[in-house]
Parts: structure tokens; C-alpha cells; sequence
């Protein structure tokens, strides 16, 4: 399979990655390389297989559900571009 | 008095100890010799008042003999371990001047036990690379040469000629240790990010079972395959080091509650009756000679010290780089969606928040990354998840059970090589093929597959003098036995001469 310009764009959208006119066909060029590259999984049987979800078999840990940190709004909003009163700041999304 | 940063950590440790010298004085050598090496680009931030600070709660501990198993002992630190007060980019644009308010575990475990912090260490853009060239503080320069090279640091202390890179993506943490910049360093791998760099720079690196370290407050590249450990001078040294990093963590949910083992004491057993197996799917076509020959006299080192040598077949190795290609992007394209311009990090406005999101993302990542994210993305997207993504987990499902047939007939470890060629100059690979720098990771990227232990030991130097290096593979959580018959390679091959400074 291979990726057309348009698909390209749709990707970069989906990726929220803004990318210029001339990046599409370099973009489109590179994606390709890389999905010819793994076309060769195509030659593998996989009938039957269980694609893995823990690599390491392990159940999940459990604890206690209650609070065990925070309380500290101003070390989480302290590494923001913008914040007003401990909230971080963004343009207008309902109008 | 010998040169107190060519020490090896164990050296360190007992000078300390015997008080020798104090950490103090060992922390300045490593300072002034960071200083010097600037050329090199391995430290991205040096932290020389921390690491003064540190060396000197350090003297007051040993004075009073409450030494930690690391006390005083000066390393430095990947730029992906989020640190408490102290810069975090993972090389990034997007992360900016991220200051983290709190430590990794992993480094916390580190400072706890007494390591000293010289500086935060260069790497690719978010681990993504196998030769630091996607970093955006620029490339490292690796401390070895080709012989007969001209490349050479100017009367400016630019570097003038090609020179080689040091491998990827801890490429800072190898450079700095092989450089003498520092005892150790911290280092994480996601296909091969510990075990290429430590290869291409003639030191010992070891990525451990997942789940032995915490990922808790390091960067995250791809969540399934990722695990921390150290890079180091010497296989004793790497096994001191990873049992101070690793441990159980409530943090982490696939950080396993196992007890930590005594990884040193491991260094001596020898490998006298272990069963260690030769993979012929590692035979690939156009191997080179040299790779083929280190890797021959690799089996005959292991066979003088006693251990059984045994043929063994992994058949689906071939899909592991091609499957990883698969897996690894889609984790990361998830994990790279919190860097938004929201939170942390740069911000580059748009007239709403979609335009913030594509505009920071835009400037923020830089070529490898953006390509990655937009891999994972169209891999995970409606119409392709079956196709790549299911088809690519089944594969790592098989991948894992050609390692667990080989373990369940009785091989004890697998021996191959750790890359297939020594380092190479800067521009050189994967300039118009991204593929073509992927494969660097051939014989690496199986492992993380597999959730394995893996570990790069220095074996022996090419036509041009540069280093190259075996790997083992052990069973899941017997790091011990890696560690065991790491040694006998480097009892047998001899330490590996390092570069004197031309920096």
C-alpha cells in the first residue's frame, strides 16, 4: 500500500501537524519508503496468533482508589505558555 | 595521583571508600574535563554547582560512614529523565524550557543511593534515531576516529573534518562515558538506543527486562518497548549501576515487585555449563566479514570458558525490524499528542485552538519525529488498524515465542552481534531513505520486541580501528546471567584501548 498527496494531508491533519506545500511530496516520499518496508509482514502466516498486549505477563496492580498526591495547582500550571489563576489559557473554542 | 575520571566506578567506589580522594575532587576532574570536550556536544546542560553541592553531602556522608552504594560517584544523565529543577527537552523544540517539578524514579533511585548529577546528556529528538543526528541541540561528535582521519577539533574548538557519530539515541550518555566525561550514564532503548551507541563507542550498555526500571517521569517514546539502564566502561561498572536504577514502583503499573538481585556478584560466576545459543536468522545476507568473524570469536571465548555452544533458530527475526516500524510509531503518535502548546513547552498561536495545535506541533518537532507520528497515526487510523497494527502486535506475539522455544529447550543466553557495522561519518545514512538508518537496529530491535534483556559488550576493533561489539540475550529477568558471561567477553577480548582527547 502507498499514500497519495491527499492522504499525506489528511494524515498530517489527523497528526495535528501543520505542514507546508512543498513538505507533501518529501512527506509522501519517506511515508512510502516506510510502508514498502513493512509490506514484507504480509508474507506471515497469522492465523490463529493473538497480538500481544503484555509483553511481560503480569496482571494489572491495584491499590486502594483514593488520593495519593496533588494539591499542588500551581506546580502543575507552572511549565504553561499561558495560565490565568492556576487554569491554562487557550484560544476561544465555543462561540 | 592517576587521572581521577579515568576511573571505573568500582575504582571509584573503593578510593572513596579507602578516602583516597574525596567526591569533591572527583566531581571537579569530571567538571573541567566536560569543560574541555564542549566540542563534543555530548552534555546539552552541564550542572556543575548541583554536582559540587551533591559531592560535598556525599564527603559528609562517607565521613561519617553512611555511604550509598553510589556515593560520590559522578554520572551523567540523559536529557529524556524528567529531574527535579533542572532543564528537560528530550531534545525537543517542543519542550522548550520544560523545567520538570519532579524527579524520575529512576534518577531519584540514582540520587538516593549517592550518585553525583555532572549534567544532562545529548540524544535524538524523543529517543527517535540511531546516530544523534535528529537532536535538536545538533549532533554529537563521537570521541573515536577513523585511522588516518582528519577530522580534528579548530583553533575555534569546532570540529573540522567527518566525523563519526557516536550512534543513537543515547549518543550523548556513550559519548561522555567512552570520552571520559563522566563514571556512567543513564540511557534508555526502545530498539537498540543503549546496546548501537555503547557498540559504535567501545562501552558496555545493558537494556534490561521490561519492566525491571520504572518508566515513571521519563519522557515516553513508545510505552511497550521502552526501558531505562546504564551505559558504562566496564560490565561490572553496568551491573553496580543497574541495581541502583532499577526496583519496584507504585508509579508504574508494569514495573514488576521483584526483588532487586546483587547484579555485581553476578560479574564472577562465569558461564561453566550454561548452554548459550547462535541464532542462524542473525547470519544476514551482506554481513560483513569483520562482523562475522568478531561475532566466531565471540563463540570460541565463550566455548574456552566452559560454556556449551548450541545452534538455535529464531525464524520470524527478519519481521521484527518491520513490525517494530509498525508498533513503535503508533505509541508514539499517541504519546506525542500531549506536546499541544497547552500545557508545557512551546507555543505558537493561532487564530484557534486546531491552527495552536498544528502551528506549535509544526515548529515544535523536528523531521524524524513528525515522520514517526504521522506513520503511528496513519497505522492506527479507520481502515488500516487491522491491516498494520493487529497484523503488526501478531507478529510480536510470534517474534516472543520463537525466544521462548529457544529458552524452554535449555539455552540459557543467545549470542550475536550487537550492530551490523562499526560507526559511521555524519550524513552519511538514511539521508534519502529513512530505512536505511532503521537498520541499524537489526539485531537490537528483536529484544525490545520480546520485552528481553539485552546487553552490548565491546569485543573488538574493525580494519579502522573502531570499536564493535557483541550482544547477549538472556531470559526475561535474568539480567544476572548477561552480566556473567559479559565478563568472560570482556576478560577475554581485553579492555578496549579508549581515545585519548583531540578535542
Amino acid at each position: 500500500m502507498s499514500v497519495d498527496q491527499k492522504t499525506v494531508r489528511r494524515i498530517a491533519h489527523l497528526a495535528r501537524i501543520a505542514v507546508t506545500e512543498e513538505e507533501v511530496p518529501h512527506l509522501q516520499g519517506e511515508l512510502n519508503a516506510i510502508l514498502s518496508f513493512v509490506e514484507q509482514l504480509n508474507e506471515v502466516n497469522v492465523d490463529g496468533v493473538e497480538p500481544m498486549t503484555s509483553v511481560t505477563p503480569m496482571t494489572m496492580k491495584k491499590r486502594q482508589d483514593g488520593v495519593t498526591d496533588g494539591g499542588y495547582a500551581d506546580k502543575v500550571v507552572r511549565n504553561a505558555p499561558a495560565t490565568e489563576d492556576n487554569f491554562f489559557l487557550v484560544p476561544k473554542v465555543i462561540e | 595521583m592517576t587521572d581521577l575520571t579515568h576511573l571505573t566506578i568500582a575504582e571509584a567506589r573503593d578510593g572513596l571508600k579507602a578516602k583516597s580522594f574525596s567526591a569533591t575532587e572527583l566531581a571537579k576532574a569530571h567538571i573541567a574535563a566536560i569543560e574541555k570536550a564542549r566540542a563534543l556536544n555530548a552534555y546539552v546542560l552541564e550542572t556543575p554547582d548541583k554536582a559540587l553541592a551533591m559531592a560535598k553531602a556525599s564527603d559528609e556522608k562517607i565521613a561519617k560512614g553512611e555511604a550509598g552504594a553510589l556515593e560520590g560517584i559522578p554520572l551523567g544523565i540523559k536529557d529524556l529523565f524528567c529531574t527535579e529543577g533542572v532543564v528537560s527537552t528530550a531534545a525537543s523544540k517542543i519542550l522548550g524550557n520544560f523545567n520538570p517539578p519532579y524527579e524520575s524514579t529512576v534518577t531519584r533511585n540514582l540520587w538516593n543511593d549517592g550518585a553525583v548529577m555532572l549534567g544532562k546528556l545529548n540524544m535524538d529528538e524523543f529517543a527517535m534515531g540511531s546516530s544523534n543526528e535528529t537532536s535538536a541541540f545538533g549532533p554529537v561528535v563521537s570521541p573515536w576516529r577513523r585511522e588516518g582521519s582528519n577530522v580534528s577539533a579548530g583553533a575555534s574548538g569546532a570540529i573540522e573534518g567527518t566525523h563519526l557519530v557516536p550512534g543513537g539515541s543515547s549518543g550523548g550518555s556513550a559519548a561522555a562515558v567512552a570520552a571520559h566525561l563522566c563514571l556512567g550514564a543513564t540511557a534508555t532503548d526502545t530498539g537498540g538506543s543503549i546496546r548501537q551507541p555503547a557498540a559504535f563507542t567501545g562501552t558496555v550498555g545493558i537494556k534490561p527486562t521490561y519492566g525491571r526500571v520504572s518508566r515513571w517521569g521519563t519522557v515516553a517514546f513508545a510505552s511497550s518497548l521502552d526501558q531505562a539502564g546504564p551505559i558504562a566502561r566496564t560490565v561490572r561498572d553496568a551491573a553496580i549501576m543497574l541495581r541502583s536504577m532499577s526496583g519496584p514502583d507504585a508509579k508504574d503499573t508494569t514495573c514488576v515487585d521483584l526483588p532487586v538481585p546483587d547484579f555485581e556478584a553476578a560479574v564472577s560466576r562465569g558461564v561453566k555449563g550454561l548452554k548459550i545459543g547462535i541464532p542462524k536468522e542473525y547470519r544476514i545476507d551482506g554481513m560483513s566479514p569483520e562482523i562475522d568473524a568478531l561475532w566466531a570469536q565471540g563463540v570460541e571465548w565463550l566455548r574456552q570458558a566452559g560454556a556449551e555452544i548450541v545452534e538455535v533458530s529464531l525464524p520470524h527475526t527478519k519481521y521484527a525490524l518491520p513490525a517494530y516500524y509498525i508498533v513503535a510509531p503508533a505509541e508514539a503518535s499517541s504519546n506525542l499528542a500531549r506536546y499541544d502548546g497547552v500545557r508545557y513547552g512551546l507555543r505558537v498561536p493561532g487564530k484557534d485552538i486546531v491552527e495552536l495545535y498544528e502551528k506549535t506541533r509544526a515548529a515544535g518537532f523536528g523531521r524524524e519525529v513528525k515522520r514517526r507520528i504521522m506513520i503511528g497515526t496513519y497505522v492506527l487510523s479507520a481502515g488500516y488498524y487491522d491491516a498494520y497494527y493487529v497484523r503488526a502486535q501478531k507478529i510480536r506475539t510470534l517474534i516472543k515465542q520463537d525466544f521462548e522455544k529457544v529458552y524452554a529447550s535449555g539455552i540459557h543466553a543467545i549470542l550475536t552481534p550487537a550492530t551490523p557495522s562499526a560507526a559511521f561519518g555524519i550524513g552519511e545514512k538514511g539521508s534519502a531513505d529513512p530505512v536505511e538508518m532503521y537498520l541499524n537496529d537489526i539485531f537490537t530491535v528483536t529484544v525490545n520486541m520480546a520485552g528481553l534483556p539485552g546487553i552490548a559488550v565491546p569485543a573488538g576493533l574493525d580494519a579502522q580501528g573502531l570499536p564493535l561489539g557483541l550482544q547477549l540475550i538472556g531470559r526475561a529477568f535474568d539480567e544476572e546471567t548477561l552480566f556473567a558471561a559479559g565478563q568472560v567477553i570482556e576478560n577475554a577480548a581485553g579492555r578496549i584501548k579508549l581515545p585519548q582527547p583531540w578535542w
